[in-house]
């Protein structure tokens, strides 16, 4: 996104013109921002919309296994669940992607086929990013080659905690050209923040317009591998952040909330924050998304009480 | 030469904004002893007097109110350590005014002197005693404290003269609020000889502004007045008081009504002192330490 | 529901989710509450209440005239006697109960709350009845300790207490002045607002089942006559009220003269300042908060929003575009951000004023959305250009205006933030520690919230400077007022 990065040429130009940019961000009350998000999520979602919440949940997920335990079995049943989560009944919208590790992203594109489910591949050392540069190049090169839609990049939490603004930035700015691919198309890039990590919602702050300068195409919370991950409060504040980036520089940036959505009741709340917050344009997997596994299966049970009026249970979804 | 020396007569003046004006009225009245005799000619103040006086009480607040608790006791320390310098003066006064014996009067400066401590060391404790921390049900960190209402009209006891006067005075100034103070009508002349102690004491001028004259005629306008926070009606008389309280309702002035003062020298505890205090409570999110440690 | 968004076709419409109606049961009419029982006006006239929302008759209400005022003083005397005298450990058991009570029927009282005074059932479930029962809970605590609360050894009540109070939080009001009055040992004759009497009545029936003796509480609905004749009867020792200025100063007259102790609660137009370092996201939310919570019905609402001259138009955007988000209509959905306007009379004065404003030259904005047709409605409305001058800046609104001004310095914040007869609430909203305090200590202000606006705590005394009323309520400075020191 050039246009994205001249606007922002100044505050890139050293680290210490970016400290300076990133310092200078709006403050964020902890107390405030947490009993704001708190309120949103007494919002009582009924019926129709509750109906519609659920589908769009669904289309939102980014179907998520990151073991060391994963194999291409596993992989495969994964990408069956995302094309067809409720085989009982084919109107359940497919999820929006699987995320997988690199090297399951074969088995992964070759199980969704041309379902319209992409596949995410996390990359750059991920969860710690802990690794040299080029082995974080090496690792994205080699999941875009094997086909992955978008890249799951961790940043360098470490650098960012010491200051070091401008090795963060332009460590996202190489992955995303490695992200390109040799037609000239590219993947989408998520950069994943470890929000539990940065602790401060100040930082979280500052995190997400780095991400965004940098040329993020989504912001995403969390790995799912630590103690804290997506949260209300921490996504809210990530809405805001892509709400007043879209309208200072005209460019659209997607969220991801990840780890600890497991309830529909849960997912619900997040869309009434994105609903309220980024406002309706983000209500679209193109611009929203949640990364979950266990997510999926309460909202299926939810899809068929609503359909049936009976309440269901874990027997009646399918376990993959 | 005969041995009696023709002493010098002293002009009994007002205090008000530091300095020591006449009247504006231009006008006196007869000041007599306790036995009828001829004392001195007081200044009888008028309605504009009152409204200078006001005018001065409200310039000297925010700089008094905004002195340091600890500034505001030495200050009235200073006043007992003057006072104490010119006691034989005071006690001749008192004597005069109130009909006293000198070691009765004695008694009774000896008493006011002492009262300006007390309130001395009142100044950086009131907050103590009347402010605190609230526990509220939420991550926030709430604090009462007092401060001053404002601008104070004193109408000074009549019959105590000057522990009376020293006794409402003090804790009115005490924590930060100006005053402006009524003489007892028939013996104002302790209360205008206490302006030239207070006018050497480091109290800035318009703190304490000392009227003389007609007690209704003086207090009738400064009850109605709209930039006058507080009333201390303790020298009115029933029918007087309704009627400036009922005056101060326009603008809601605090108002202590006349209670009765048997024994100026007992204890008399911390009920002056709060009469006049505002109480203002800050609120102020504590919450967590950031977003780890959220309860989400 | 008409959700302010006229402008996008959201897929995301949230379906109306109403609170149940039947929980609460409203008989045709009730009686005035007089030692331990209901009984019927001694003139017997009565006067309707309405839901504001839709204009149905909700009940008949007995109204109290001079005579009922009379029977139901010399009742609450009676009861004074032995109710005084009874260990403090007792008069906080009879509390603990009432909190208890209140706590279980909490959504009952709720939904009552929300038919009678039209503000949104959000507001009355999670802040007025939590805050009611804490309320009642935390001046039982005291009841026992009164020793040790700063007032002396064995601190005495002043008698029978006539409370008048206001329709803007009925029951919250309601809970201000009798669980400290009866935590001292005083009783209670208490008139709630005319628009609202019925949530007074149903503690009434929460006063017969906690047991609490005959004649410590007497409700005795009715007008401002009613509250007149209650602040001029001889034998009440104690007046608190809490409504508009004009009438306070009319108390204050009454009570002249008299051994009364007298506090007060009046009016306010709370400067809420935002500096330029202010948390901005957090920023908005509180002036909505300040202005919008009860429809901006508040007396501690932040009705001036003095704005730093540089963050100005920044700061405006983001009001203006997340006030298109707030959910105006039916009270009783649980999604509602905006009830109605509590009287017909209420609407009538906000809707003079802001064409005052409007006549004056001021910028008015109002959020797009649909009124309901029947009932009081008022859109959440933002002037612009309002200097010091204007009425807008100067009256108490008590709706769902913001009067916008700028400011330039600090200085020049907390010199507009003073420049006004009341001096109730005020808000701050800066990252800058020194300045937070440097601000709050010279406003002129009861509360000041920081980084935050519009909370309240039992624990919190309440009370304004200057014509906003002197006297707390909260906290250990609430007994002051009830008790003869």
């Amino acid at each position: 996104m050039p246009t994205t990065a001249s606007a922002f040429a100044d505050a890139t130009a050293s680290d210490s013109a970016l400290r300076r940019f990133l310092h200078g961000l709006p403050g964020v009350d902890a107390v405030g921002l947490e009993a704001r998000a708190a309120a949103l999520g007494t919002r009582s979602i009924k019926t129709t919309a509750k109906a519609y919440a659920i589908d769009l949940a669904i289309s939102m997920i980014d179907l998520t296994t990151l073991e060391g335990a994963d194999t291409p079995g596993k992989v495969r049943a994964l990408g069956a669940k995302a094309v067809h989560p409720d085989p009982t009944d084919r109107t359940t919208p497919r999820t929006a992607a699987v995320c997988v590790y690199p090297d399951m992203v074969a088995t992964a594109k070759e199980t969704v086929g041309d379902s319209g489910v992409l596949v995410a591949s996390v990359a750059t050392a991920f969860p710690a990013g802990r690794a040299a540069l080029d082995v974080k190049l090496a690792d994205v090169g080699d999941a875009v080659a094997a086909g992955a839609d978008e890249i799951d990049m961790v940043i360098d939490r470490g650098a960012f905690l010491a200051g070091k603004y401008l090795k963060v930035y332009e460590e996202i700015r190489a992955v995303k050209v490695a992200c390109e691919r040799a037609d000239g198309t590219r993947a989408r890039l998520k950069v994943i923040f470890e929000t539990g990590e940065l602790s401060t919602y100040d930082n979280i702050r500052r995190a997400s317009w780095l991400g965004m300068i940098a040329g993020a195409d989504f912001i995403k919370t969390s790995t799912g591998k630590v103690g804290v991950n997506a949260t209300p409060p921490n996504t809210l504040l990530m809405l805001e952040a892509v709400r007043d980036f879209r309208l200072q520089t005209g460019v659209q940036i997607g969220v991801k909330p990840a780890g600890g959505i497991r309830t529909s009741k849960d997912a619900v709340k997040f869309l009434v924050l994105v609903n309220e917050t980024a406002g309706p344009d983000w209500l679209d997997n193109h611009w929203f998304r949640f990364g979950a596994s266990s997510l999926l299966n309460d909202l299926l049970m939810q899809r068929q009480k609503l359909a049936t009026g009976r309440y269901s249970g874990p027997d009646y979804v399918t376990v993959d | 030469m005969s041995d009696a020396r023709l002493s010098v007569f002293k002009t009994y003046k007002l205090y008000v904004g530091g300095k020591f004006p006449r009247s504006e009225s231009g006008r006196v009245y007869e000041v007599t002893s306790g036995k009828g005799e001829w004392l001195a000619n007081a200044p009888l103040s008028s309605r504009k007097d009152a409204r200078d006086a006001v005018v001065a009480a409200r310039k000297a607040f925010g700089g008094w109110a905004g002195k340091t608790a600890y500034n505001r006791g030495q200050v009235l320390y200073r006043v007992a350590e003057m006072l104490e310098g010119r006691r034989e003066q005071f006690v001749r006064e008192v004597a005069d005014a109130e009909g006293l014996s000198k070691s009765k009067a004695g008694a009774v400066v000896d008493a006011a002197i002492d009262r300006w401590v007390w309130y001395a060391g009142w100044t950086d404790k009131v907050a103590q005693i009347a402010g605190g921390a609230n526990p509220v049900a939420g991550p926030y960190f709430n604090l009462s404290s007092p401060e001053p209402t404002g601008v104070v009209t004193v109408l000074a006891p009549q019959e105590s003269s000057f522990l009376g006067l020293v006794s409402v005075l003090a804790p009115v100034i005490a924590t930060g609020n100006t005053a402006v103070v009524i003489a007892s009508e028939r013996s104002p002349l302790p209360a205008l000889s206490l302006g030239e102690v207070l006018a050497t004491s480091d109290l800035p001028g318009g703190v304490v502004n000392v009227l003389s004259g007609r007690t209704a005629e003086i207090a009738a306008p400064l009850a109605a007045h709209q930039d006058v926070n507080g009333l201390d009606l303790c020298g009115a008389d029933e029918v007087l008081a309704k009627e400036l309280q009922v005056a101060a309702a326009d603008n809601l002035k605090r108002v202590l009504r006349p209670q009765p003062v048997d024994d100026w020298t007992a204890d008399p505890g911390t009920h002056r002192l709060t009469a006049f205090l505002e109480t203002k409570t800050v609120w102020h999110p504590t919450g967590s330490l950031g977003a780890s440690g959220s309860s989400y | 529901m008409a959700e302010m968004t006229p402008t996008t076709n959201n897929p995301f419409a949230y379906a109306p989710a109403p609170e149940s109606r039947s929980v609460v049961d409203i008989a045709p009419s009730y009686g005035l509450f007089i030692d331990g029982e209901f009984t019927e006006a001694a003139d017997g006239k009565v006067f309707k209440t309405v839901s504001p929302a839709t204009e149905e008759v909700l009940s008949e209400v007995a109204q109290a005239g001079a005579a009922d005022v009379d029977r139901a003083v010399k009742a609450a005397r009676k009861a004074f006697e032995k109710w005084s005298a009874l260990p403090g450990a007792e008069r906080a058991k009879y509390l603990f109960r009432i909190a208890r009570i209140i706590q279980e029927r909490s959504r009952e009282l709720a939904v009552l709350e929300t038919l009678d005074n039209g503000k949104p059932i959000k507001e009355t479930r999670d802040a007025d009845l939590p805050l009611v029962a804490a309320h009642f809970f935390y001046y039982a605590g005291w009841a026992d300790k009164l020793d040790h609360a700063g007032y002396g050894a064995d601190p005495r009540p002043l008698g029978v207490a006539g409370q008048v109070i206001p329709w803007n939080f009925p029951l919250l009001m309601l809970a201000w002045k009798i669980a400290p009055a009866l935590a001292t040992g005083n009783t209670v004759v208490l008139k709630p607002a005319e628009t609202t009497p019925l949530s007074a009545l149903f503690f009434a029936d929460i006063c017969r089942q906690a047991g609490l003796p005959k004649g410590v509480v007497n409700i005795l609905p009715g007008y401002g006559d009613t509250g007149a004749a209650i602040v001029a009867h001889d034998d009440v020792n104690k007046v608190a009220f809490t409504g508009s200025t004009a009438v306070g100063k009319e108390i204050a007259r009454t009570v002249a003269g008299t051994e009364k102790k007298l506090t007060l609660e009046l009016g306010g137009k709370g400067a809420n300042i935002v500096f330029d370092d202010a948390p901005i996201d957090q920023a908005v939310e509180g002036i909505v908060s300040g202005i919008f919570f009860n429809q901006g019905q508040v007396c501690c609402a932040g009705s001036r929003l003095l704005v730093q001259e540089s963050v100005q138009d920044e700061l405006l955007d983001s009001l203006k575009r997340r006030l298109t988000t707030l959910r105006l209509g039916d009270p009783l959905d649980k999604n509602t951000d905006i009830g109605a306007i509590n009287s017909a009379e209420q609407l009538a004065r906000i809707t003079a004023l802001v064409e005052t404003g409007e006549a004056e030259g001021a910028e008015r904005w109002s959020a797009p959305c649909e009124l309901p047709s029947s009932g009081y409605w008022f859109a959440p409305t933002l002037f612009t250009n309002v200097t010091q001058a204007h009425t807008v800046a100067r009256d108490e609104i008590f709706g769902p205006v913001l009067s916008v001004l700028t400011f330039r310095t600090p200085e020049e914040a907390v010199a507009k933030a003073n420049n006004s007869q009341y001096g109730l609430s005020a808000g701050i909203w800066t990252e800058k520690g020194s300045r937070i305090l440097a601000v709050a200590e010279r406003l002129r202000a009861g509360v000041v919230w920081a980084n935050t606006f519009n909370k309240f705590d039992p624990t919190s005394p309440f009370g304004g400077y200057k014509e906003s009323g002197f006297g707390r309520e909260g906290g250990r400075h609430g007994l002051e007022a009830y008790l003869d020191v």
